[in-house]
């Protein structure tokens, strides 16, 4: 691999650009999927190959191939640097990069259990366990559960002398009961809709007790069919982790990403209401309650790592403290231009990607105090969201709609009956400003998403968020005509 | 045509086929997809990223009386092949059997598409995208604004080779610029053009079309949400047939009963005729699909009324007609895909369509749109990049972005005025080829400060 990386390195060097990396990355996937009973998908696979990313008078270039050869090493640097000289004739400010100590070392993702050696017949034995049990519930139309686990192994080397080996497993998997009478279709996952994700090996699967949760939750799918519609109004809201922690992801996680603030994903993703002066003025973001962090070293996230994709090391940034916005994710290019360092949050999806600014584990952290058990007995009158069903929120990440799988209606401190297809909608400051209550370290669970999008071309990021669960007051519930 | 990439591809396909049947498995099938795509992008007036990308991906499905292995690889050496075979045959050994197994699909009449290929985006060079990139950005100049956007090229070719006798190789190219344009208060505008050939993208012109909407909506205003009366531009209308083709076009869909589609339900206007079509020259062709079957052209919707749905082998067999050639790459839970889809123009100029709206929103596009009731094909999503109110059907001004929640059904229902100039775009997955409409009913269901 050295042999590899010292070429591509060595060639672009002597085509032209001022500063290199290359990131070999071999990926192995495996994934199980099980429709109602039956196994309809098992599938392996691998894929492996170089990225070459070079700066040439100030300007981008990058290619890359699944070619592992000293002449495609050598075609791909030369492919890079005549990519930056093309960005040199659009260019108006030359690129930067922030002073950070070469990195060198090595780091895997602890495993109790490797997911890649325990037997295909026993992974597959587990998720038709929970599959049938939920698909044997009279009134279940169908059911879908999935089991996938990634590896990577990626060498990372640059010409200031960097060279980073990183071993990173994450596994997932999930069950999902679909319930469906007529024009009406109600569905119930668990942990979360998409399944739920981690950094780690089958025993992050194991503890996940699908086949224990799969019948309440067909049984729960099939009464949504017959409950009551999510009433319309201003409400008291109480959000389980498994819909908060997209809450943070949209409103907290995609807004303090600083490309976005600078606007170089305006054409797609968009940019964000985040800006700059925000930071100087000491925005209020949320709650005195609201403290969220993007933490890289978090056990068990998927955006755990040893060093981020241009070498920067795992750390932890506080993003809101005591309610107030106080700093982004970044990276060693964007990060001086507000007077600080890189935050490590640069992350490629695989080798024939550039790494952009993504999310690390973006965790809003527990406050003691109350449980979300007492946050529930501390409400008189309000609705208790869980599961996220939809999401969509505006390009600078203000105006907000997500709707959940079920609303359990909260009186007098007691979760009551389900009411079907609640949604919720506001604007993310006054929304976070809202929150008058967060849940303590009983409730807070590592939960995540395999599928961040962003970028041009398109990448998929994998990212982690803590939560707890938390309540926000006078919250705008049940939008559109039913 | 670029016949030697595709029979390279294909050679490929047969090779790992060859290894699948060395492993004693019943039924076996390679697909080979292989890449040169680059992608140039510029952000405040300037290139900022600019990639290239070779790769290929081997998918190998073989099945073991019943039980069916994929396994996938990067790898084209005969060691790599040797290994993908036996990694998907030890997962078809240890499967369960899927009763309803119909077998791989025979070969069919592939007829390539030549209007698929071009040789100038194939040959597109870094040099030519930045030159796209700078007159793009040269419009913005001159009108006083900031602009985004990327130039993708690419060039594809795929391979399909089963033990049924499927042999279907092509190579075909496809391109996309994408433009956001913002003004000094914070206006933006939006334009986008897809094409086989990258030489017929006019980058200068999308570059005028996106400034001059910035300039337009310069000090936007709010407005009430509540039903409004709405022409939605192409870029906008793409998104209703991408949500409609997701949710409800599927065979598996409709056997899996959570879509909308039924033969001879009537869900849209006499206007509305969509179809899906992969050998239309106007879209961006595709004539075979990941399962090497030739692409029929599907009705789904004529003159409003539900007539058909897109089928791969597993979902045809199930329904006992043929496959209609939308199948996608293996293991595929999500089912058949509408990858081309379009719809029939109509015959009003985009002046006509606004001149209709006694009191209405004239919206560019949607942005981050997502299914709140799938079967009732309930969707929510934001407008962005130019949203005006129209009175009397002209032009007031500029609004601040809007939130709707919507049912994509009511809108095809609603549908009263259809363009008669269409434009090729690149959707959720595929392509499509789209008019401008004009809609009675859509429901804004909030607001936001840009």
């Amino acid at each position: 691999m050295r042999n590899l990386t010292d070429r591509a390195l060595d060639t672009a060097t002597a085509r032209g650009a001022g500063y290199a990396d290359v990131r070999v990355v071999r990926r192995l996937d495996e994934s199980i999927a099980i429709k109602t009973g039956r196994v309809e998908g098992v599938a392996s696979g691998e894929s492996e190959g170089f990225g070459v990313r070079v700066l040439v008078d100030g300007a981008w270039g990058f290619a890359s191939s699944h070619v592992m050869t000293d002449a495609e090493a050598d075609r791909i640097a030369g492919e890079a640097v005549r990519i930056a000289r093309a960005s040199a004739t659009a260019l108006r400010h030359q690129t930067r990069l922030d002073d950070r100590p070469p990195a060198h070392g090595t780091y895997e993702t602890p495993l109790g259990e490797d997911p890649f050696t325990v037997p295909l017949e026993t992974k597959i034995a587990d998720l038709l366990a929970a599959d049938r049990a939920a698909a044997g519930i009279k009134g279940i139309a169908f059911t879908e559960s999935i089991y996938a686990a990634q590896r990577e192994w990626k060498t990372f080397a640059a010409t200031d002398g960097s060279l980073t080996e990183q071993v990173i497993t994450h596994v997932g998997a999930g069950i999902e009961a679909n319930a469906v009478d007529g024009d009406e279709h109600q569905r119930r996952s668990y942990p979360d809709s998409g399944g739920g994700w981690g950094a780690g090996g089958y025993e992050v699967i194991r503890g996940l007790r699908l086949a224990e949760r799969a019948e309440p939750l067909a049984e729960e799918a099939v009464a949504l069919l017959t409950a009551p519609q999510c009433p319309s109004g201003r409400f008291t809201i109480v959000l389980d982790p498994s819909q908060l922690y997209l809450q943070v992801h949209e409103s907290c996680g995609h807004p303090t990403e600083l490309d976005r603030v600078f606007g170089t994903e305006a054409s797609y993703a968009g940019t964000s209401f985040l800006t700059t002066d925000k930071l100087d003025d000491g925005f209020r973001y949320g709650s005195d309650l609201v403290d969220i962090v993007a933490d890289a070293t978090a056990p068990g996230g998927m955006g755990t790592f040893g060093w981020d994709d241009e070498g920067v090391a795992a750390q932890s940034v506080s993003l809101v403290r005591n309610g107030i916005f106080v700093g982004y994710l970044s990276s060693r290019e964007t990060a001086p231009r507000i007077g600080r360092q890189s935050g490590g949050a640069m992350r490629a999806d695989g080798w024939n990607r550039i790494p952009l600014i993504r999310m690390t584990n973006i965790n809003l952290l527990p406050k003691p105090g109350m449980s979300l058990d007492q946050i529930v007995a501390d409400t008189d009158d309000g609705l208790y969201l869980a599961s996220n069903r939809s999401w969509s929120i505006d390009d600078r990440r203000l105006n907000f709609q997500f709707a959940t799988e079920v609303a359990y209606e909260i009186k007098g401190g007691k979760k009551g009956r389900l009411l079907k297809n609640p949604t919720y909608t506001g604007i993310t400051y006054e929304f976070w400003r809202s929150c008058d209550a967060v849940g303590d370290e009983s409730s807070y669970v590592m939960l995540g998403t395999p599928n961040c999008g962003k970028g041009e071309p398109g990448q998929t990021g994998h990212v982690g968020h803590a939560v707890p669960g938390a309540r926000f007051r006078n919250v705008q519930v049940g939008v559109g005509k039913w | 045509m670029n016949d030697d990439r595709a029979g390279d591809a294909l050679a490929i396909a047969a090779a790992a086929l060859a290894h699948a049947l060395r492993e004693g498995v019943t039924e076996a099938e390679a697909l080979v997809m292989a890449e040169d795509s680059a992608l140039t992008r510029f952000a405040n007036s300037e290139i900022h990223q600019n990639v290239a990308e070779t790769n290929i991906t081997i998918n190998l499905r073989v099945v073991v009386g019943k039980r069916v292995g994929v396994a996938s690889t990067g790898r084209t050496d005969d060691e790599g092949l040797r290994r993908l075979a036996g990694n998907a045959a030890a997962i078809a050994r240890v499967v369960e059997e899927l009763d309803d197994w119909s077998g791989l699909p025979g070969p069919t009449e592939i007829v390539a598409v030549p209007a698929g290929f071009n040789r100038a985006t194939a040959d597109a060079s870094p040099e030519f995208r930045a030159e796209a990139a700078r007159a793009v950005i040269a419009a913005a100049d001159d009108a006083g604004v900031t602009s985004y956007g990327s130039f993708a090229t690419s060039l594809e070719s795929m391979a399909v080779a089963n033990s049924n006798g499927v042999q279907a190789g092509g190579t075909r190219t496809t391109s996309q610029l994408i433009t956001v344009s913002m003004g000094p208060d914070g206006g933006t505008g939006y334009a986008e053009a897809a094409a086989v050939d990258a030489s017929t993208i006019d980058a200068a012109a999308l570059g005028r079309e996106a400034a001059a909407k910035a300039r337009a909506t310069a000090n936007a205003v709010s407005v009430e949400p509540g039903d409004y009366s709405v022409v939605l531009e192409e870029y906008a209308v793409v998104d209703l047939l991408d949500m409609l083709g997701y949710l409800g076009f599927s065979a598996l869909a409709v056997q899996e009963g959570r879509s909308f589609a039924q033969d001879g339900k009537r869900i849209g206007s006499d206007l509305v005729t969509i179809a899906d079509d992969g050998r239309d020259p106007a879209g961006l062709p595709l004539w075979f699909d990941f399962e090497g079957v030739a692409k029929q052209r599907v009705r789904l919707v004529e003159r409003g009324v539900c007539r058909g749905i897109v089928y791969d082998a597993q979902t045809a067999a199930r329904d006992g007609v043929a496959s209609t050639g939308h199948g996608l790459p293996a293991p595929n839970p999500y089912g058949p895909f509408p990858l081309n889809m379009v719809m029939e123009s109509g015959a009003s100029s985009r002046e006509d369509l606004i001149a209709g709206l006694d009191r209405g929103l004239l919206v560019t596009r949607f942005w981050y749109t997502n299914p709140v009731h799938p079967k009732l094909a309930i969707v929510t999503g934001m407008t962005r990049d130019g949203t005006f109110l129209v009175e009397g059907g002209k032009i007031v001004g500029p609004v601040r972005n809007l939130r709707f929640t919507q049912s994509y059904l009511d809108a095809l229902a609603g549908t009263v005025a259809v363009g008669r100039e269409r434009k090729t775009l690149k959707g959720m997955l595929g392509a499509v080829v789209v008019p401008a409409v004009r809609i009675d009913g859509w429901t804004f269901t909030g607001t936001t400060e840009h």
